[in-house]
């Protein structure tokens, strides 16, 4: 590294002088930068480090006092200081499921469509457009959800399903009505709305990563369109599939604002998927500036420990997925 | 239709028939999909003009949020939203630029760099209440109150990764060739990538800034309980301060109908902005890849 002219003998004219302290400046500051954008890719491990720790510190009270009991209590009595985390998991899990059974599907036909039919002109404008859902922040999801797609689903869908299944056993309590209109179903189908162009930009990335040779050879043994998706397409591109899906559940775990408007905020458990809930984040938005006492306060963080070690694993699995992919892709 | 279909002497006919009416069947339903996707899209644009186009008038950017039951604006929401977003993406866009060149140009295959790039990609997904969480707990505790400086910097945590996977990803497509030459020159290191690489992925960089932009303009969550609100046009960053998507979030569940009309308007002013933002970052990085 050291330069050749840093150490030439003293005495020198002037002008190698101002060479050399013109090449130790250019030493310096190779360094200096150098070391600054190290000390950047290290900030970014200590935001998250410091998230982590923030969040441990700041539930250490809920978590003494009330131990494993937090996990599995229902009670969230902000008088009697009762806090269980229970009914918010129990939400953000039912409606996660909810957005997945019918995002995954909805994304994957989308991708298909993008791929397969779509004439090449439309192809990039639909996908700009898909993606732009994306870009709508969530709060506009969640005015629209309250004001418009709840009504409608009060009105027809819901009295719909009560009349269905109200007979039927099993399903009659998991369409109990009545019919609210917002709920734990109606949050789960704006989470889908709001999942669904994460899950169909992945799928559509990936379906394009499959060798054109595989397919053609399919149609040449006489495939239909529908068989070339289903025996190569999907199979190739099984593990990348299964990163995107775990990516949109990592987004739809975690959603606050439009979730928060739709689900009614309910500390409760409902065997009925009409009823309102709560889900993590909609009890965190809801309550935390309006948390007297210090253990309301801890309860409430401890939620978000919760939602966020849940979100980390569930992302952790998407990105080592995806990574596997492009390691196949690179080879 | 006559044409594909095989002679209709061969025993398996019907399973042919069978085989491609499937074929169809999935096709039109995969079709429909991107109808009902498309449809969403049109439908949450549409109904937004059409709540909110009729509250746009000057006075929504002249006068401050009103009391219950008067006449107002949004002046302070909107400036509110302005401030912090800019000191947010101010404050971390040079980390994520420089995290970013660390990654593309130093670590690249590095231990270091593979986590960094596996931990931002979990920091681009992850919930944003939680970065709300984490700077009430660091910075509103210790301050004693809300105020807006708290929520920049949630914003400013939620630009970071956003900026460093596109400057990493848009340093990675500068060919290795400009650097090779450059450093034959004997350029420094450091000189290489502010001089060569940055300017060979000006655009795509500015893009990423953009997006992220785009994305934390409508950030609600992390601003609930950093900067909270304030009724009046405070620019105050030592003080509560409002944001567009906060004052639309309580406005709308305020049981007040030129509320609600009111956060309808904002609703439509934060969608277009953000819209306008992204679809600009598409042009200009479809125009550098040219």
């Amino acid at each position: 590294m050291t330069d050749l002219s840093l150490q030439a003998p003293s005495g020198l004219s002037a002008a190698a002088e101002a060479r050399a302290s013109k090449l130790r400046s250019f030493r310096i500051k190779d360094g200096a930068f150098r070391n600054i954008t190290l000390a950047s890719a290290l900030l970014v491990l200590a935001i998250l480090g410091g998230v982590i720790l923030a969040l441990v510190i700041g539930s250490a009270l809920a978590f003494s006092t009330f131990g494993f009991d937090f996990f599995v209590t229902q009670a969230w009595n902000p008088v009697t200081e009762k806090f269980g985390a229970l009914s918010p998991i129990y939400g953000t899990l039912v409606t996660s499921l909810i957005a997945m059974l019918i995002a995954v599907p909805l994304g994957l036909g989308i991708a298909i469509f993008l791929t397969e039919l779509c004439p090449p002109v439309l192809r990039r404008p639909i996908g700009v457009a898909i993606e732009l859902l994306a870009g709508i922040p969530s709060i506009i999801y969640g005015i629209w959800g309250l004001f418009v797609f709840a009504p409608l689903l009060q009105e027809t869908v819901q009295p719909f399903l009560i009349s269905v299944f109200g007979h039927v056993p099993v399903l009659s309590t998991l369409f109990a009505g009545p019919p609210y209109g917002i709920g734990i179903m109606t949050a789960g189908f704006i989470l889908a709305i709001m999942v669904l162009p994460f899950i169909t930009s992945i799928s559509r990335d990936v379906f394009e990563t499959v060798p054109p040779v595989l397919k053609e050879a399919a149609y040449g043994v006489g495939c239909t369109r529908w068989e070339v998706v289903r025996q190569i397409v999907i199979p190739f591109t099984r593990v990348g599939l299964v990163g995107g899906v775990m990516l949109g559940l990592g987004r739809a775990l975690g959603e606050t604002m439009a979730v928060t408007f739709v689900i009614g905020n309910a500390h409760k458990i409902s065997g009925s998927i009409l009823a309102p809930g709560t889900t993590i984040s909609a009890s965190i938005a809801n309550e935390f500036t309006e948390a007297v006492g210090d253990l309301y306060t801890s309860s409430l963080i401890a939620l978000g420990l919760i939602l966020f070690i849940i979100t980390f694993i569930v992302l952790s699995i998407a990105r080592l997925m995806l990574m596997r992919l492009d390691k196949k892709a690179g080879v | 239709m006559t044409v594909l279909e095989p002679s209709k002497h061969t025993a398996d006919a019907p399973l042919y028939r069978r085989r491609r009416g499937k074929s169809v069947l999935m096709m039109s339903l995969s079709f429909a999909a991107a109808f009902v996707g498309l449809a969403f899209l049109v439908v949450i644009l549409l109904t937004l003009l059409i709540k909110g186009f009729g509250g746009l008038s000057l006075a929504v950017f002249t006068e401050n949020t009103p009391p219950p039951g008067s006449q107002g604006g949004l002046l302070n929401a909107i400036v509110g939203s302005l401030i912090m977003t800019a000191i947010g993406v101010a404050l971390g866009t040079p980390v994520g630029i420089l995290a970013g060149t660390y990654m593309a140009e130093y670590g690249k295959h590095g231990k270091l760099a593979s986590i960094v790039r596996f931990i931002n990609d979990i920091l681009l997904s992850a919930p944003s209440i939680v970065v709300g969480l984490f700077v009430y707990e660091v910075v509103v505790i210790h301050m004693g109150h809300f105020s807006g400086i708290a929520g920049a910097l949630a914003l400013a945590i939620i630009v970071v990764p956003v900026v460093v996977r596109t400057t990493e990803d848009m340093l990675n497509l500068v060919p290795s060739q400009l650097r090779e030459a450059a450093s034959s020159l004997g350029l420094p290191r450091s000189t290489v990538i502010q001089r060569i690489s940055y300017k060979a992925a000006q655009a795509g960089m500015i893009t990423g800034v953009l997006l992220a932009i785009a994305r934390v303009s409508g950030e609600t969550a992390p601003l609930l309980f950093t900067a909270l609100n304030n009724q009046f046009g405070s620019t105050d960053l030592n003080a509560p301060m409002s944001s567009l998507p906060v004052v639309i979030f309580q406005f709308a569940l305020s049981p007040y109908a030129d509320w609600q009309a009111l956060a309808w308007t904002g609703a439509l002013i934060v969608t277009f902005a953000v819209l306008a933002l992204s679809i600009g970052a598409r042009v200009l990085s479809a125009g550098a890849q040219k």
